[in-house]
């Protein structure tokens, strides 16, 4: 009844392949973008803006990255981490030896070489599949994250062995380094993310992504309709990693300010995993919501107790923080296999037959 | 040229000039690589049963470790606890069973592999909160393993072994042994193997998997335990220790997901090929290379084996 597609016709082509036919999604998406630009910057606090939902949108972004690769291609990785820190990397090498060039194109070029980083890692998984991709992909992880800790070329030879972010600017306005607003810094994220999630969803419904999935349902009967497997595959690690490496710069130049190598170990990329798969593997909308999910939690979990008023030590609510997390994992696993994404969908086909049950 | 040099030549020159240096490299290669195997050994017996990917093993290493140095330290005499971590271990099978896998049955192996992090997760928190998160020391001696080092002599140098590394060796065959004995010639043996080969055959044959699955998390556990005294013995027992389950997934990968004695010989592989590199290789890069080293290893063997050496030959059919 809310959600009703009755009476929708579509009287051409390009109507019937648009991503979103119906009035009611499209009014959805015009109110949560107005959300995001309006009013949560002119209504959150700093803390809400800078502790919440600049993470969570660069975190959505490094989701959906992953959900490319594995949700939509079928191929497990397990290095998120490490592309998110050679996007990072490269961003401050780039903008250290450039600065004249603007930031915002530093940070989309830094994707390129996370890209490259990718389609090399990514070489294996022509012949590896499953599990033993995911190990492999973990040889990128390891690799990667030696070099920055130990080649200091990386980190311009500075004593402290962490990047730190120069002040930029755009239009005369700061919106890296530490005199930057936080207002500015979230428009920053918000366009870029608003923008990568806007050509993925167009990536993902065009042939690319058709040839994607026809890879991830069985890779042989996807060569034998004439997909070729090797550029397809190597295809999708180059835009994944893009995708990573444009999170990892973002990460550092608009969340952390400065970064050490540890920020992008191993636990990263697991954490990015988490969020793909409780969010919902192949699903844009599940990779939000999943990060919101994953992110927000801990967050949650740790400001209840005081709340309540009851006294516990802070190690004592890491652990149980540790506990809850992963007796939730599990159960959700248990109950909704699929993730939040097919929540979503069950609650869309309650709200179209409302009030009935079927 | 002198880059060339200093990749191909001069490594083995130094080996060629100090033998003992060489051995004594080795055997550090061998004892960690027979540790790496004892994990992936873990590994291998819950992938074969069940197709789980266990990600919980490196955790469950510290845990049974933990438990047991827990136990004793509230007074409980050595081997009375080592027989309640056993029970304990027991019941870690049976509530994973009972309240992890059951619901999961039929689920896509990925989301299997998620739910052992989530469990990993839970482990690190209840371990933490039962037993502190300081590191803690192995009651090696109580449990009767010796200490102390033997030292022979050889080309002009000496080597020293340690005898607690010799123990774990001696411990890691018999495991092995029993291990093989028990999959190939007891009943339950056969029963696991008729899981491995499918679920619904084994079911409808009247193999319980439950039942399997209770016991072959069990003897994970066990070899858990085992692992956990042998790596504590040599350093301590702390939650640094789960990092170690990353160390052993390029054995995995490289012996194959299914095979025991493909994780044994890749632990050794594996083990020595870090040591080796990390030794005569390890300066000319710059240290630490032993933290991907294996990984590269073991991309290199399956480039050419995708199976790993061990491992099933992968069918696939349209």
């Amino acid at each position: 009844m809310f959600y009703r597609e009755v009476g929708q016709y579509k009287t051409n082509y390009s109507a019937d392949m648009s991503v979103m036919p119906l009035l009611q999604d499209r009014v959805g998406i015009g109110i949560i973008l107005f959300i995001a630009v309006v009013i949560i910057p002119s209504f959150g606090n700093a803390f809400f803006i800078q502790a919440i939902m600049i993470p969570f949108l660069v975190f959505s972004l490094a989701a959906i990255g992953l959900n490319l690769l594995t949700g939509y291609t079928g191929l497990l990785s397990l290095g998120t981490g490490a592309f998110m820190g050679v996007g990072a990397y490269a961003c401050y090498k780039l903008t250290t030896y450039f600065p004249g060039v603007n930031i915002l194109i530093w940070i989309v070029a830094s994707g390129f070489f996370s890209a490259a980083v990718g389609v090399v890692f990514g070489l294996p998984s022509l012949r590896i599949k499953g599990f033993y991709l995911a190990v492999a992909t973990l040889a990128a992880q390891f690799f990667l994250s030696w070099c920055f800790i130990r080649q200091p070329w990386f980190y311009n030879y500075n004593a402290s062995g962490a990047i730190e972010v120069p002040t930029r600017t755009l239009f005369g306005i700061p919106i890296t380094g530490a005199t930057a607003s936080d207002t500015a810094r979230y428009y920053v994220v918000l366009g870029v993310v608003v923008a990568m999630t806007w050509l993925a969803s167009n990536l993902v419904h065009g042939r690319i992504g058709r040839m994607w999935m026809a890879v991830r349902d069985m890779d042989l009967a996807a060569e034998l309709i004439g997909i070729r497997l090797l550029r397809t595959k190597l295809l999708a690690f180059a835009v994944s990693s893009f995708y990573c490496g444009v999170a990892g710069a973002l990460l550092v130049f608009q969340w952390y300010g400065s970064a050490e190598p540890a920020v992008f170990d191993v636990n990263l990329s697991f954490f990015i995993l988490f969020m793909v798969i409780i969010g919902g593997l192949g699903s844009l909308t599940g990779s939000y919501l999943g990060a919101a999910l994953i992110f927000i939690l801990p967050i949650v979990l740790r400001y209840i107790p005081p709340h309540l008023g009851i006294p516990i030590r802070p190690a004592t609510v890491d652990h149980i923080q540790y506990m809850i997390i992963g007796a939730l994992i599990v159960l959700f696993l248990i109950v909704e296999p699929n993730g939040l994404a097919r929540l979503w969908q069950i609650g869309k086909q309650k709200l179209r037959v409302w009030p009935f049950p079927y | 040229m002198h880059l060339i040099y200093q990749i191909f030549v001069d490594p083995f020159v130094q080996m060629g000039s100090a033998p003992d240096l060489l051995v004594q490299t080795l055997w550090e290669g061998l004892v960690a690589g027979v540790l790496y195997s004892l994990i992936a050994l873990g590994f291998v017996l819950i992938f074969k049963a069940s197709g789980v990917f266990n990600f919980a093993q490196g955790i469950m290493v510290v845990f049974a470790a933990l438990t047991l140095v827990g136990f004793y330290e509230h007074g409980v005499p050595a081997y009375l606890a080592l027989a309640l971590t056993i029970a304990v271990m027991f019941g870690l099978a049976f509530a994973v069973e009972r309240l992890m896998l059951r619901p999961l049955v039929n689920q896509p192996d990925i989301i299997l592999f998620m739910a052992t992090f989530g469990l990993t997760y839970f482990l690190i928190g209840f371990g933490e909160l039962v037993f502190g998160g300081d590191p803690k020391v192995m009651i090696a001696s109580q449990l009767g393993l010796p200490k102390g080092a033997v030292e022979f002599k050889m080309a002009g140098g000496f080597v020293s072994l340690q005898k607690i590394d010799i123990a774990a060796a001696i411990i890691a065959s018999v495991m092995v042994a029993a291990l093989a004995v028990f999959f190939q010639k007891t009943r339950v043996g056969r029963a696991l193997r008729a899981v491995a080969d499918s679920h619904k055959a084994a079911l409808s044959v009247g193999i319980s998997l439950e039942y399997i699955w209770v016991i072959v998390w069990f003897a994970a556990g066990l070899v858990a335990l085992a692992t956990g005294i042998m790596w504590g013995a040599r350093s301590e027992v702390s939650f640094a220790l789960e990092i170690i389950a990353l160390k052993a997934l390029p054995v995995l990968i490289l012996g194959g997901f299914t095979s025991i004695p493909g994780a044994i010989i890749g632990g050794v592989i594996i083990g020595v090929g870090e040591k080796i590199g990390e030794f005569y290789w390890g300066p000319l890069l710059g240290s630490g290379i032993e933290t991907w080293l294996a990984y590269v290893i073991a991309l290199v063997f399956l480039l050419f084996r995708p199976q790993g050496l061990f491992g099933e030959r992968i069918i696939e059919r349209i």
